[in-house]
């Protein structure tokens, strides 16, 4: 599938592994980064984007603004949107990847640059999105095109059954675990197997979105009728497939069979720190947080908030609720959600990145410990050096907030995502 | 940094030592990410805490498996050439960082098995243009992954704004910027970061 965006976005009839390309984006995804891109502009002498009809712009890393200095920054940002004419301004309607992604704007086989790594989260829809930096988005805003050495495909078949208490999350950091966080490092992950095909997009979204912490560049998912669906519902009617051409090569392919898998947490400070929940079942925890754009969709809310109705909280725990979007919340609220998390005693916050790069809206001490339904455990990644975070799915976060510490939730919810 | 790329293919000098799976986080920790560099400086690498205080210009990175995995921030890079890291010997790389680096003209060199064949302290001479590394205590010589054309080129023209500079320069991008129209790029010490 990456060779056929690369070969079709580079004018080429083919490309194989290895070759190198300048390859058109199809949609560029800019947060607060644009500020610096702006400035990058400014120096080098730009003034006209090759194609401001396909720059996105989304304020979503310090939103609502903690620091006058952030205010600033967004000031600066909007003034770029106006002064370069980017057609794309989404505002602070929440964390990018769940904006582009909901408002139907990425489409099978499109190749999507954002300046965030987790753009691998396009994956879910069978776009080849991929992370970059500043200076790489500088030079893409202002030629439209970027180098790629097209990468060689890792496939991944998903297998067996969705036992109970298991969601996406679960999958993806016991590939991690297993094979380890570079497993596809310069590669190409797609996702395959009746588990993939099972999956909902919100669930294909979580693991496309953990694609960046297996090392991938693109991290994809066929594009089937699941897909086709989730798109027509919002105002993107006859969706084609997508898929791998018949033949593909795969540089290897891994299998993770879901029938006996317990639910998976990642210890401090790695992704790929993985254990069975039941090995580190009894840790302490005084936040819980569940937001970010790995985890914090409706299909996530629905499954905290079946877990925490008629629950309380425990005292010792703060329990941060984060919805990916300003579309999530509202959905949320109108499902029932919000009313049955905020009667367990959880706060919910205003959608966008908030604590989980440790900008605001929830950072860790020293000495505290975090379960977190993000994507990234590094050390000081949500606030001091001190703290710890664990990685584990909305179900782990809801029981563990009731909890007061890690427990296994299967204890308390007997559903499963998969 | 960048200056050793154009003026020589050599690059010499005394060998920190780093672990496997260093975060993009601990380069450049969000907390003090939108500072200017000398107030972000103490922060970098703390897992050493010495490193950020000692570290002298023209020294050498030498680190295991996934260096720089995690976020696209380019402060991650960025810092080290700032705090004057001649370059970096990896394993191999997390690959938002890898060509963060490339485009800052910052040069890492993926080298399977240097992090076993070398030591702290070690002195160690890279060829770029080859990825030959030499270790000066031991005499080891271990060849790693040499960039390709198409990376030592945008490394050789000092970054890939420079590229686009250039660009601009030439009338390349139709844009109706006149030629000659931007300034050249500051040298990395000049650079500051707005976030």
């Amino acid at each position: 599938m990456a060779e056929q965006v690369l070969a079709r976005t580079s004018g080429r009839a083919a490309v194989v592994a290895g070759e190198f390309v300048t390859a058109a984006a199809d949609v560029l995804m800019c947060h607060e980064a644009l500020t610096m891109c702006g400035s990058q502009l400014r120096r080098v002498g730009i003034s006209r984007l090759a194609h401001p009809e396909r720059v996105h712009v989304v304020l979503d890393h310090f939103f609502p603004a903690p620091t006058a200095a952030n205010a600033k920054d967004h000031t600066r940002a909007r003034a770029l949107v106006e002064q370069y004419g980017i057609e794309h301004f989404h505002g602070h309607a929440g964390i990018c990847h769940q904006v582009l992604t909901e408002r139907g704007v990425v489409r099978p086989g499109q190749l999507v640059l954002g300046t965030d790594s987790h753009s691998t989260t396009y994956g879910a829809l069978g776009a080849a999105g991929a992370g970059i930096g500043v200076t790489e988005m500088t030079y893409v805003l202002a030629t439209g095109e970027l180098w790629f050495q097209v990468p060689p495909t890792v496939r991944v078949e998903l297998t067996g059954t969705g036992g109970p208490g298991l969601m996406a999350k679960d999958l993806v950091l016991a590939i991690g675990g297993r094979h380890g966080t570079d497993v596809a490092q310069y590669a190409a992950i797609e996702y395959h197997g009746p588990r993939a095909a099972a999956m909902s997009i919100a669930g294909r979204m979580t693991m496309a979105n953990m694609g960046a912490e297996l090392g991938a560049k693109f991290a994809l998912f066929p594009a089937d009728d699941v897909t086709a669906a989730y798109l027509a519902g919002r105002g993107v009617p006859d969706v084609a497939p997508f898929g791998p051409q018949p033949g593909a090569v795969y540089d290897r392919t891994i299998t993770l069979d879901t029938t006996d898998l317990e639910p998976q947490v990642a210890r401090p400070h790695n992704p790929g720190n993985v254990a069975a929940i039941s090995a580190v079942a009894g840790t302490a925890v005084h936040q819980a947080f569940l937001g970010s754009c790995t985890n914090a969709r409706l299909e996530d809310l629905a499954v905290a908030a079946e877990i925490l109705r008629g629950r309380r909280v425990h005292p010792r725990v703060r329990l941060l609720v984060t919805p990916a979007s300003q579309q999530v919340f509202l959905d949320a609220v109108q499902a029932g959600h919000v009313a049955a998390l905020a009667e367990a005693g959880a706060h919910i916050t205003a959608s966008g990145c908030g604590a989980c790069p440790g900008g605001h809206q929830g950072l860790l001490g020293p000495g505290e410990r975090c379960i977190s339904s993000t994507n990234r455990n590094f050390l000081g990644r949500m606030g001091s050096q001190e703290a710890e975070v664990y990685l584990g799915s909305p179900a782990v976060v809801a029981a563990a907030a009731v909890a007061g510490e890690l427990i296994d939730p299967r204890e308390l919810w007997t559903g499963s995502t998969l | 940094m960048a200056a050793a790329v154009g003026s020589g293919p050599v690059v010499r000098g005394r060998v920190w030592k780093f672990g496997h799976d260093v975060d993009t986080d601990v380069m450049a920790p969000w907390g003090v990410i939108a500072r200017p560099f000398e107030e972000r400086r103490a922060h970098v690498l703390r897992i050493r805490p010495e490193f950020a205080a000692e570290v002298a210009p023209g020294d050498l990175i030498v680190a295991g498996r996934n260096w720089g995995c995690g976020s696209s921030r380019e402060q991650a890079p960025e810092n080290l050439a700032l705090l004057g890291v001649a370059a970096v010997v990896a394993e191999s790389f997390g690959r938002i960082y890898f060509r963060n680096a490339i485009a800052q003209a910052f040069p890492n060199v993926a080298c399977p098995g240097i992090w076993e064949a070398t030591d702290d302290g070690d002195e160690v001479e890279l060829h770029l243009a080859t990825a030959t590394v030499r270790n000066l205590r031991t005499g080891a010589e271990l060849s790693g992954r040499p960039y390709t054309a198409e990376m030592l080129a945008i490394v050789e023209a000092g970054g890939l704004l420079e590229v686009l500079r250039r660009k601009v320069a030439a009338g390349e991008l139709g844009d109706g910027s006149p030629p000659g129209a931007g300034t050249p790029v500051p040298p990395p010490d000049a650079r500051r970061s707005t976030r």
